[in-house]
């Protein structure tokens, strides 16, 4: 594909659909409509990522009805490569791209075999603490996962909050723990073979942990995200949330009256002086095989998420942590005071934050199994407060049966 | 008799026939689009096996040997089942209640009580769904703040053990005024002379319902009845959003229908949800035909 070709597609009438569940990216859109006229984008809101994908999947199997882009969550990547949806933008010159992005977040776009979508959002792991109940206390934030534990008892016995909830219905956040504790439990070749290894040493450590914890009743085991969890994060039930650099905004949102209580750290390591972290989140836009504007339909994708004006609209406006180095390092981005963690520059510590992240995490093509039967495997031992060891267990075969059952091969 | 009468009457059936098939046309047409179409369309999916690597093969009837030997089907049937012998007694009869004291006419401001228990029908049962859990709820909950308040072990409605009875009485308070308005709708057409033969006899208001009210609307019961045993059965809204808040009280499979929907959409499973509800589907059609015919042989005998 030359200059010239693509010059010649985006000057000549076409149109374009997106599909995306982000609010609002209608401003990315108008951007775009401005710099090439001839392209017209029409943006379709399908509110949520889970009711975007069964649509998705039923119009890419019809094969009529399909977007040209839309929005993916980096761990379904997989599911649509392995369906045959998703286009390679390497002839698109997409390989360029590379060095624009945190290194991290490209591997979880493109491999050996081609750049199967184009960053949009991140969501590094932090740790965001009430420094009210912590000074109340006598602790401070803790560096290593040893000291939380201890800090959780200290903050147990004074104050009678739980240093945090650890959700039983939320496989993002546990997965997340896992990638920051240097586990590789998925891997795929981007054709039939995948790796399965739920249960290793690695994500043994961080369940026991946990389990540990749950068993002291020094966290909470609450289901997150609905009314009670919000009342539980504004009334100080839990002391902390090891959450994504999405969280910030989020948390200013549910819990108003605790402004100004907050505190943005790093999340807690496995080894003093070490400093690494994992990521829970974030999206991309993914252009489909089935367009038949995939010129047109790429240079958006690339254009909402690296044009310095979009991206930064991205960031600032729709609250989608930046992807691109440009943007972390932003200062119309990273230079924000931000009063609800008492006037903490949150987006620049979370941009910090973004270079930790392993660079080395895979998905499975087959990401809503594997997290659906968390819910019945570890996710019912967190909630009950049971054997947690014994649920990795059984998560990791319940995975492994229906890979199988799916014709993949283990290994 | 001539030999243009027969002709004329054939002409004339035509017509008739003509004009039936126009007016039924719309009716067949709907019919074929939104009811046919899509049980054959499901009928003929279950008849594959799929697999995300490999595709769709052709296999008969295994997606249903495969249910009837899947333990988690099983169980979303017993509970539902549970719910339909626990829950439609209790709703039905607590419609009736109130229908009978509306219609006695002795209950003071009877139109806004009327239209107070009608009311939560017309909140979506999403809503309904969402509010209850948050009155459910185990630490900032309306009801756990009251026994607090009281100095009173709270009740954990959302543990495992208890869910299903919230959840019926979720669906006890959504549909208790739904029924109640077809009972009392039919009780309304009852011709009053009856009841003042009745009063004349020397019968009591109790005399009165049970005698001649309640078998008057009979067949308005037994609607409710039928309506009360599909939505057991399809029990799905309530369970799915009670998720969010009790993850480990309710599984994927906790009714047949959330069971269908989570292997269509998180399995990728299509073929074998479709087989699972169109299973659903014949054991619906057993149970109503079941109630139709143990109701019209009464009919017949009283």
């Amino acid at each position: 594909m030359s200059q010239a070709d693509i010059d010649k597609a985006m000057d000549t009438p076409t149109t374009i659909t997106f599909w995306a569940w982000a609010p609002d990216m209608q401003k990315e859109v108008d951007l775009f409509e401005a710099k090439y006229p001839k392209i017209n984008v029409e943006l379709v809101n399908t509110s949520s990522g889970t009711q975007q994908y069964p649509k998705l999947r039923a119009a890419l199997k019809a094969g009529k009805g399909a977007p040209d882009v839309a929005q993916v969550e980096y761990q379904y990547i997989p599911s649509f490569r392995q369906t045959g949806s998703l286009a390679d933008l390497t002839p698109y010159g997409a390989a360029e791209a590379k060095d624009d992005f945190v290194d991290w977040i490209w591997n979880q776009v493109a491999d050996d075999k081609g750049v199967w979508a184009v960053p949009q959002d991140s969501g590094p792991l932090g740790n965001l603490y009430r420094s009210d109940i912590f000074a109340q206390a006598g602790v401070s934030a803790p560096e290593t996962w040893a000291d939380y534990a201890a800090v959780a008892a200290t903050i147990k016995e004074k104050t009678g909050s739980y240093i945090a909830d650890l959700p039983g219905n939320d496989p993002g956040q546990m997965v997340g723990f896992f990638w920051q504790a240097g586990a590789k439990p998925f891997g795929y070749d981007g054709d039939k073979t995948v790796k399965i290894d739920l249960d290793s040493p690695a994500t043994q450590k961080v369940v026991s942990f946990w389990q540990d914890l749950v068993k002291k009743d020094l966290v909470a085991t609450d289901a997150d995200f609905n009314d009670e969890w919000y009342q539980g994060l504004a009334q100080g039930k839990y002391a902390s949330w090891q959450v994504a650099a999405w969280g910030p905004i989020f948390l200013q949102g549910t819990a108003k009256n605790t402004s100004g209580k907050w505190t943005a750290a790093k999340i807690p390591q496995w080894e003093a002086g070490q400093d690494v972290s994992g990521n829970w989140g974030g999206s991309t836009t993914a252009v489909m095989e089935s367009s038949p504007n995939k010129i047109a339909a790429y240079e958006f994708a690339k254009f909402i998420n690296t044009d310095s004006e979009a991206a930064l609209t991205l960031a600032n406006e729709q609250f989608l942590f930046p992807t691109t180095k440009a943007t972390l390092s932003d200062p119309k981005f990273v230079d924000q005071a931000s009063e609800f963690y008492g006037g903490q520059k949150v987006n620049e510590f979370f941009a910090g934050v973004s270079d930790t992240v392993d660079k080395n995490f895979q998905w499975l093509p087959f990401m809503d199994f594997v997290y659906s039967s968390y819910n019945e495997t570890l996710g019912k031992a967190i909630s009950e407060k049971g054997d947690m060891t014994g649920g990795l267990a059984a998560w990791d075969a319940a995975v492994t049966d229906y890979a199988k059952q799916q014709g993949f091969t283990v290994e | 008799m001539t030999s243009a009468s027969p002709a004329r009457r054939a002409r004339l059936g035509s017509a008739q026939t003509r004009a039936a098939w126009i007016l039924v046309i719309p009716f067949v047409a709907v019919f074929a689009a939104m009811f046919l179409v899509p049980l054959g369309y499901s009928a003929y999916l279950s008849t594959f096996t799929s697999q995300l690597v490999g595709g769709q093969v052709f296999s008969g009837l295994a997606n249903y040997q495969r249910a009837l030997g899947d333990p988690s089907f099983w169980a979303g049937l017993s509970r539902v089942a549970i719910f339909l012998v626990v829950q439609v007694p209790i709703m039905l009869v607590a419609s009736l209640f109130f229908a009978l004291a509306l219609d006695s006419g002795r209950m003071c401001g009877g139109k806004v009580v009327r239209l107070l228990i009608f009311l939560p029908y017309a909140v979506p049962s999403v809503v309904a769904t969402l509010m209850w859990g948050y009155l459910y709820g185990e630490n900032f909950g309306l009801i756990t703040q009251i026994f607090t308040g009281l100095g009173l072990p709270a009740p954990e409605l959302l543990a495992p053990g208890a869910i299903l009875g919230s959840t019926m009485n979720i669906v006890c308070w959504e549909f208790i005024g739904y029924n109640m308005i077809i009972m009392y709708a039919a009780l309304r057409t009852i011709p009053t002379e009856l009841y003042e033969a009745a009063a004349i006899d020397g019968a009591g208001e109790f005399r009165v319902a049970w005698s001649i009210k309640i078998p008057a609307i009979r067949q308005a019961i037994i609607l409710t009845v039928i309506f009360s045993i599909i939505g057991s059965f399809q029990l799905f809204n309530e369970p799915n959003l009670l998720f969010n808040i009790a993850p480990n009280a309710i599984g994927s499979d906790f009714t047949p229908n959330l069971y269908a929907y989570n292997l269509a959409f998180k399995n990728q499973d299509v073929n074998y949800a479709a087989a699972i509800a169109f299973l659903l589907g014949m054991v619906i059609v057993v149970l109503s035909v079941i109630v139709q015919g143990i109701v019209n042989r009464k009919e017949k005998t009283s």
